[in-house]
């Protein structure tokens, strides 16, 4: 959890907008620092957090939350985090076996034409499902549900379509968002407008432009254009979009960024201490 | 010498002053203890040595166990491929187990091309010892060659000396010894041996890639290598080496067209091959013709899948290869991406202006020198040689020194790039 962007989200563990569905959009950089922030932000907040982990394992996430002063085993065995580690899963149903199958979540995998319904039933039945079974007595009254997930493009890398991922973000952020008044984010990846061919219909791009109109909040993370600067790893724009009774208004932020090694400094671009 | 060398040498100096003081850091215990490994400085992940000692650097120190290095082919696949061998080298030299694939190659080819380690300052561990070859002449273990000076040393501490030590150094004029390579355990995958079956399921994976997983999976279950294995038996690394993937030999179609029909059959594999990765102590090197994949969007969602990246660009065929600024190398090296691995921040390199030479026996990376210096030499030796050459010919012909003026503006552009 960064304080430095808590003040800039005006948002902090004890006190944050419920029903949001804020969307961390990526172009040639990297923002997984991102996730870690929301990570470590909703399991302070005491909220009920299922984390769909597709891009790297339950240790690397342990790993760095517990440098952010957050232990993810125990979150996890209270029933707090339900975290699926897509690449455990995964490799029962990309290697062929004799009918052992892995987590039905995963089931796309199979047959990416399909569609991401087993996916959404996974999510549906972890944040609804009112505790974990023989734990009933010691539950703990969890807050609003929270939906992470790692990365949706890598679904697009899957072979599922741009616009299966669309719909499973779209009922997803109906239940969680809406139906259950919880906290929703969502990484993707994209490429440059430019490179994007025009024969591609439903590319990456394609899929960030669905995304940035169901979302309320956007932070774009983006490389500098002039190259990579050991003190200020890349820029991010923070763009809010406020349904207001005379319309939506978005209102822009941009800031530049550096990782630390247990956080990350947001500063007004060109006033990073190597410049001044 | 270039900085990345130099550097390398002072961590070098670091580890060993780590080693003897009493003071060990936390996570070290919890590590294994395997020959050819040693531990990151800033995570404490399990580090290997890529067999170029400047590649290691820019690296961070070396590929982490359970990662994939993708590399982007040059043009004729030259020096990627002698990456890939030193690569395989390194394991025969740790003696860890290798796994190499290939459509285009036997896999055997490779493995005999491997470079011959430069072992004058690190005695290899005898071939003795192993029952395979006890059987073989003693001659010919006679015959291997340990330099003069360490011939006399006792066999148990240069055991000890092989065992501790990560990163060697190859001589690329020849050919690493058979009785080196046959005492390490390797697993080939050549593709046409294997036939393809007639596929059943809707999955996006071509056949050749999964067959290819799953000749993986079972080299890994058989020989012990993943995490979850009992720890009872010493541990060994798996280096696996993936030749020319998503080439048209393998089946792929997408260095063909520019919408290919298995557009997410080689990322689905990198998807698999890294979930096969993080629950096993191995690493992989993989080589992807980059040039002939017209569709960047797509290059980029393979780089994600991958974890470090690097692109090899030769100036072989290229109108570089004349050009003056690059006389002192054969190609550039570009590092697109360094995993954050169980930490925030990454460790990149400081400068991203690399390049690398194949000297006779070695293949380095070095800092290019920088551009603005090489122009300031290139301009004053060109005006030089304009003002001489002037002063020759100025009273006939005045438009031969225009000629040469316009020489020096398109050298500025060229350098200028």
């Amino acid at each position: 959890m960064f304080t430095e962007l808590n003040s800039i989200l005006n948002a902090s563990p004890d006190s944050f907008t419920q029903g949001e569905f804020i969307l961390v959009s990526v172009q040639h950089s990297d923002a997984s620092f991102l996730i870690h922030h929301f990570l470590s932000f909703y399991l302070r907040a005491r909220s009920r957090v299922c984390f769909l982990a597709l891009v790297q394992s339950f240790s690397h996430y342990s790993a760095v939350s517990q440098r952010l002063g957050v232990n993810l085993t125990q979150a996890k065995d209270k029933g707090q985090l339900i975290f699926l580690e897509g690449l455990k899963e995964s490799l029962s149903h990309l290697i062929p076996q004799e009918e052992r199958t892995g987590s039905e979540a995963m089931d796309f995998l199979r047959d990416p034409a399909g569609g991401l319904r087993s996916l959404y039933q996974f999510v549906h039945s972890s944040l609804t499902h009112s505790g974990g079974g023989e734990m009933v007595e010691e539950e703990e009254a969890w807050g609003s549900p929270v939906l992470l997930v790692d990365d949706l493009s890598v679904l697009m890398s899957l072979g599922v379509s741009a616009g299966a991922v669309l719909d499973f973000s779209h009922y997803c952020r109906a239940m969680v968002c809406s139906q259950l008044q919880g906290n929703m984010v969502a990484l993707v990846r994209c490429s440059s407008e430019e490179e994007e061919d025009e024969g591609d219909a439903e590319g990456s791009e394609w899929l960030r432009r669905g995304l940035t109109h169901q979302c309320s909040l956007t932070l774009h993370v983006q490389g500098l254009s002039t190259g990579y600067c050991r003190d200020i790893h890349g820029q991010v724009e923070v763009c809010w979009r406020k349904k207001q009774t005379s319309g939506s208004h978005t209102q822009k932020k941009l800031f530049q960024y550096k990782v630390h090694d247990k956080g990350a400094s947001f500063f007004a671009p060109g006033t990073s201490s190597a410049v001044l | 010498m270039a900085a990345p060398v130099s550097n390398v040498g002072i961590s070098s100096g670091e580890r060993s002053a780590f080693r003897c003081t009493s003071f060990q850091k936390k996570t070290r215990s919890r590590l294994i203890a395997i020959p050819g490994t040693r531990p990151s400085v800033q995570n404490g992940q399990l580090l290997v040595s890529t067999g170029v000692t400047s590649l290691d650097y820019l690296l961070g120190g070396g590929l982490a166990v359970g990662t994939v290095l993708l590399i982007e082919e040059d043009l004729y696949d030259s020096y990627s491929r002698m990456i890939l061998k030193y690569f395989l080298a390194e394991g025969v030299v740790c003696r860890h187990e290798l796994f190499v694939a290939a459509a285009q190659d036997n896999p055997n080819d490779i493995l005999q091309e491997l470079p011959a380690p430069i072992l004058d300052d690190v005695a290899f561990p005898k071939p003795v010892e192993q029952p395979r070859l006890s059987c073989e002449p003693q001659d010919s273990l006679d015959a291997m060659k340990i330099a003069w000076r360490y011939q006399n040393l006792p066999k148990v501490q240069s055991a000890l000396a092989s065992s501790s030590r990560f990163g060697h150094y190859y001589d690329v004029s020849k050919t690493m010894e058979p009785e080196i390579r046959q005492a390490a355990k390797c697993h080939c995958f050549y593709f046409p041996d294997h036939p393809t079956q007639s596929s059943t399921t809707h999955s996006p994976m071509l056949q050749s890639y999964s067959a290819l997983l799953k000749s993986l999976q079972e080299v890994i279950h058989r020989e012990g290598f993943f995490i979850a294995a009992p720890m009872s038996k010493s541990r060994n690394i798996l280096r696996v080496g993936l030749h020319s993937l998503g080439s048209v030999l393998w089946g792929d179609d997408l260095s063909c067209h520019d919408s290919p029909r298995h557009r997410h059959a080689l990322t689905t594999f990198l998807y698999g091959l890294r979930a096969l990765l993080r629950s096993s102590l191995s690493v992989a090197v993989v080589t992807i013709p980059s040039r002939l994949i017209q569709d960047s969007s797509l290059m980029g969602s393979i780089t994600q899948l991958c974890d470090y990246a690097i692109a090899l660009e030769s100036f072989k065929g290229s109108e570089r290869e004349t050009n003056p600024l690059y006389k002192d190398y054969h190609g550039l090296l570009h590092v697109h991406q360094v995993p954050h691995l169980n930490c925030l921040a990454s460790q990149l390199p400081d400068h991203k202006d690399l390049a690398f030479k194949l000297k006779r026996k070695q293949f380095t990376i070095e800092l290019r020198r920088q551009r603005f210096f090489m122009l300031t030499h290139k301009m004053r030796d060109l005006i030089k040689c304009n003002e001489q050459s002037a002063s020759k010919v100025r009273s006939d012909h005045p438009c031969q020194s225009s000629l040469k003026v316009s020489k020096i503006l398109t050298c500025f552009w060229d350098i200028m790039g």
